[in-house]
């Protein structure tokens, strides 16, 4: 406590000069800065997802009509193989980082993450594993085995090419960036919360990246390795998953699918947590049922890890075992309910108001019920082995991922972009957005029930006329075109609101949370005194909190001895120690580079490039931890 | 699987509807309970909230209201379903044990295999009597295959290792399509085969006539074709039982002009076809197994009409 209070009252030079980053375009490249690292996660995210998408469109263009020959069966195959991998792995799974990155350092009161240079690293390896995978187009050998990649068709014997060692390695590649990102969230949560910020003070939307750091750091290894197997299989010549040599396919199959399951959750756990942030607001109304809501997250991470053999109910696995994964998959479904009925009670108990964001929310809801509902009847089995592959499936996950992600995402953005930019999205333009999205969407995915009940396998390029399909694919596809040109209007929104949108204000939503109690955009250091919390909803309650500037009277902390911020205790949040936070470097981006020259050696067998990618690997990391005396130079 | 034909299929088919009721009946609630909530936010605003207070309170009703309709509903209806989960997974495993007969079928890539009893092979068309238990053995030659025949019955998977089981049973005479549920590479969307359901009796001929071998061709271009197919690439890969073709890598020809498609369902059996894919397979299926030949116009018409004999 001693060592808190000296560093807090020492005068020397002020907050600008501590944490002011050098500006210009060089700088986005040595930034350690949460906010703008998060932003560029969000940027870079968001072009993935518009890749992801005109893979879909191509898709969807190619199956307009039976028969077609827009695109030939392997384009087919390795557009929705990337499509699957872009959604899950390069949108997805970043996108929430993008905003946790953002948000959670404000929402928490911190000057930044607790590793603001492994989050940089987090971003450049995320990037330099996405341009990795898409660099498979460059070569025409792009992975083509879908985003689950089943052995032995992506064994070496069925899939001689590198196509799927650009998958294998690239998400061997991604899984270092988010595990890097999983490790700083879980550490940033627990360490760095605002005095005061008791355990049962966490934003809801912080617990969802809680929940879903952890889930990254228990799910991913199993990915890792299943990947590290399948290449030693394919490079090696091992016989991990080779029936004929004593392996077994069916070992990719768990392995993947522990991974695999979990990672639902790690994409839903921290979108509903937005879903949750939002209402509050947008009700006037406190979340009623926070501690339901939180034991909900929590208890959908865990049993999320029982659950993954619901994808393998049509392998031939014995009954019993598959009763019992068929229970836990039914029971699932309750801490989802748990949240639902505990937003509805907000609904119910506040005043809605129809803001754009809102307007995501709501839609958000009715679709995700849908999902749910969809998916509890995947857990009886039965049922399951028949529409199991069929385009039911992509009908069901889409409900949930576009639903459950994609909706809460772009409510979030309109609600989280004027803070981060200072200026507002307009109103009529999002209103528009959403309701193209919502009709585009239902549109598009509906029918796909209707084709799967109907029989029609998924991950086929083509199919036959005269089976029923023929109608509900073609309305399909248009509203995936409605679709797409509702999230065309938001990016537009976005680029608009860039130089004509209202300017914000500090908080032009009236929210709840501590990122509305300083500046939009918030300064390099967030808050010119970390706050004293004393409510769930600081905003709120404690009126002191205006302009991010805590009078010390009030528990405001400026920490002006340096480049510094707090460190508190896990359960109560009492000040335990102050942390010196590093600056702007480049370390992070070599070493990226360096991985990126790696795993292209790997790929293409060039070892001598592997070896030059190493080097500069090492020389970027021997420069981020060579001893230097700047910590202690105030 | 709507339109169910099979008893498998048609146990799925009434359990669905019951799922979708549930289902129907959620949603419908939620939905309702948004309506209200939106209904109501046009209530007076206390005079504390319009000068900006946010209540402090929990709504009394928010902690049971989030129970019940949360939890215990839920778990009832779960329960109920998870209940009614392994009662069907005990009806649609039963049958299986007492079959009349045992087909097996293996998925290669892009076509299917069926043996009977008593020798008979046929390919892309599987054949069973009506009200019967007919149990089908699942293997693989290669890549993982799904085998699913959604009038009739659930899919099951074809594992590399493994041999699984399903089983078939209609009272309905009929033609069922069947299509590879599991991605297995380039031509999954043309991995089709009929299920053929006939009589007992109709049956019963047609699978001894499939035991037969080929018989020997009559009249001078089929007996030309019989010579061009021995002697030239097809029976590198093809076997006609009763000739010297034996390869087992493709589908057994030796009833090709009994069967109603080609190409595992890509194409019609008719003469033009049949010449049409043996000079290019991958144009009709691009990326099948089977390579282009480069036979002369009148081989092939030759071969075509040697294939249109095999009964
Ligand atoms: C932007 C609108 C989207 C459209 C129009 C769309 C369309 C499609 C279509 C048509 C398929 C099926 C392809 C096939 O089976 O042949 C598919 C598969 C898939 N989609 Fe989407 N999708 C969209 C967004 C998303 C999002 C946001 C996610 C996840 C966050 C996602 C994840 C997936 C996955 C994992 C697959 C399976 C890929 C595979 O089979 O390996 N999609 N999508
Ligand atoms: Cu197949």
């Amino acid at each position: 406590m001693a060592t808190v209070h000296d560093a807090t009252s020492s005068s020397s030079p002020s907050l600008e000069e501590m944490w002011g980053e050098p500006q210009g375009l060089g700088s986005w490249l040595s930034t350690v800065d949460h906010k703008r690292i998060g932003m560029k996660y969000l940027v870079t995210a968001m072009v993935f997802l518009v890749a992801g998408g005109v893979e879909s469109l191509i898709m969807r263009a190619q199956l307009a009509q039976p028969n077609l020959h827009l695109i030939s069966p392997e384009v087919y195959n390795q557009l929705f193989t990337m499509h699957g991998v872009t959604m899950m792995f390069l949108f997805a799974t970043p996108v929430l980082s993008g905003f946790g990155n953002y948000l959670v350092p404000l929402m928490i009161g911190a000057r930044d993450m607790a590793f603001p240079r492994l989050n940089a690293f987090g971003y450049w390896v995320f990037l330099a594993s996405g341009i990795f995978l898409y660099s498979a187009f460059l070569t025409g050998h792009v992975p083509d085995a879908g985003w689950f990649n089943y052995v032995p068709l992506s064994g070496p014997r069925f899939a001689p090419g590198i196509n799927i060692d650009f998958y294998a390695l690239g998400l061997i590649f991604v899984a270092i960036s988010t595990t890097a990102g999983a490790i700083n969230f879980i550490v940033t949560i627990l360490k760095m919360r605002a005095p005061g910020m008791s355990i049962n003070r966490i934003p809801i939307f912080v617990w969802g990246e809680l929940a879903m750091s952890f889930s990254i750091v228990f799910a991913l290894p199993t990915l890792t390795v299943a990947c590290v197997l399948l290449e030693l299989e394919r490079k090696f010549g091992f016989h991990f998953f080779d029936a004929g040599h004593g392996g077994d396919p069916l070992l990719w199959q768990h392995l993947f699918w522990i991974f695999g399951h979990p990672e639902v959750y790690i994409i839903i756990l921290p979108a509903l947590g937005m879903v949750s942030a939002l209402i509050p607001t947008f009700t006037g109304r406190r979340m009623v049922g926070y501690i339901w809501i939180v034991i909900a997250e929590m208890a959908t991470a865990l049993i999320g890890f029982g659950v993954w053999t619901h994808h393998m109910f049509t392998t031939g696995l014995p009954q019993v075992a598959i009763s019992f994964v068929a229970l836990s998959s039914f029971f699932i479904a309750i801490p989802s309910g748990v949240q639902i009925f505990a937003w509805i009670a907000t609904l119910i108990a506040g005043r809605p108001r129809l803001k754009t964001p809102m307007l995501f929310v709501l839609g958000f809801l009715l679709v995700f019920v849908i999902g749910g509902l969809s998916g509890v009847m995947f857990a009886a089995v039965p049922f399951d082995q028949q529409v199991h592959d069929s385009y039911f499936v992509i009908a069901h996950f889409h409900y949930v991922m576009v639903g459950g992600l994609l909706f809460p995402l772009f409510g979030a953005l309109y609600y989280w972009l004027p803070k981060m930019t200072g200026r507002m999205m307009g109103e009529g333009l999002g209103k528009w957005s959403f309701w193209t999205m919502f009709a585009g969407f239902n549109v598009c995915f509906f029918p796909m029930h209707v084709m799967g009940i109907l029989g029609q396998p998924r991950r086929t390029y083509t199919y036959q006329a005269g089976l029923g399909w023929t109608g509900p694919n073609l309305i399909s596809t248009i509203g995936a075109f409605l679709l797409g040109l509702g999230i065309a209007l938001t990016f537009w929104n976005w680029v608009w609101s860039r130089w004509h949108g209202a300017p914000a204000g500090n908080d032009p939503w009236g929210g709840d949370t501590l990122e509305w109690a300083t500046t939009s955009p918030p300064p390099e250091y967030n808050f010119e005194t970390i706050p004293t919390v004393a409510s769930l909803e600081p905003t709120w309650d404690q009126p002191n909190l205006r302009d991010g500037a805590q009078p010390p009277e009030a528990g405001g902390r400026p920490l002006l001895g340096g480049h510094l911020t707090l460190s508190t205790s896990l359960l109560d949040g009492t000040p335990r120690a102050v942390v010196f936070m590093p600056h702007a470097t480049l370390a992070p981006v070599i070493a990226s580079l360096g991985l990126l020259v790696g795993f292209w050696g790997v790929v293409f067998g060039a070892w001598l490039l592997a070896g030059v990618g190493a080097t500069v690997f090492a020389g970027g990391m021997i420069d981020w931890f060579w001893p230097r005396h700047q910590t202690q130079e105030t | 699987m709507l339109r169910a034909d099979g008893l498998g299929a048609l146990d799925i088919e009434r359990f669905w509807w019951i799922l979708f009721g549930i289902s129907a009946a959620v949603f419908a609630i939620v939905l309702g309970l948004m309506m209200v909530a939106l209904a109501r936010r046009h209530r007076p605003v206390p005079a504390d909230e319009a000068a900006g207070k946010h209540p402090e309170d929990e709504p009394a009703w928010g902690g049971s209201f989030i129970l019940f309709s949360g939890v215990v509903v839920p778990a009832i209806i779960l329960a109920g379903t998870f209940g009614l989960t392994l009662h069907e997974m005990n009806v649609l495993s039963s049958p299986g044990h007492h079959a009349a007969m045992t087909i097996t079928v293996t998925g290669h890539d892009w076509w299917w295999e069926a043996r009977y009893p008593g020798g008979a092979i046929t390919a892309n068309e599987i054949h069973i009597p009506t009200g019967e238990v007919v149990r089908v053995r699942l293997l693989t030659a290669d890549v993982i295959h799904s085998f699913w025949v959604p009038q009739l019955q659930t899919k099951t998977d074809m594992i590399p290792g493994r041999t699984n089981e399903t089983w078939l049973e209609t009272g309905q005479p009929g033609r069922y399509r069947g299509q590879c549920a599991q991605f297995c590479g380039l031509q999954h969307a043309h991995m089709i085969f009929y299920v053929v359901a006939d009589p007992p009796d109709t049956f019963a001929t047609w699978l001894a006539g499939q035991a037969q071998p080929a018989p020997p061709p009559t009249g001078a271009l089929a007996t030309a074709g019989e010579q061009i197919f021995t002697t030239q690439t097809c029976a590198g890969c093809h076997a006609i039982r009763g000739t010297s073709a034996a390869a087992r890598i493709g589908p057994d020809l030796t009833h090709i002009a009994s069967r109603q498609t080609i190409g595992a369902g890509v194409l019609d059996n008719t003469a033009g076809n049949l010449a049409a894919w043996i000079t290019d397979p991958q144009h009709a299926k691009p990326g099948a197994d089977m390579p282009p030949t480069d036979l002369t116009p009148d081989q092939v018409q030759a071969l075509v009409a040697y294939l249109q004999t095999l009964n």
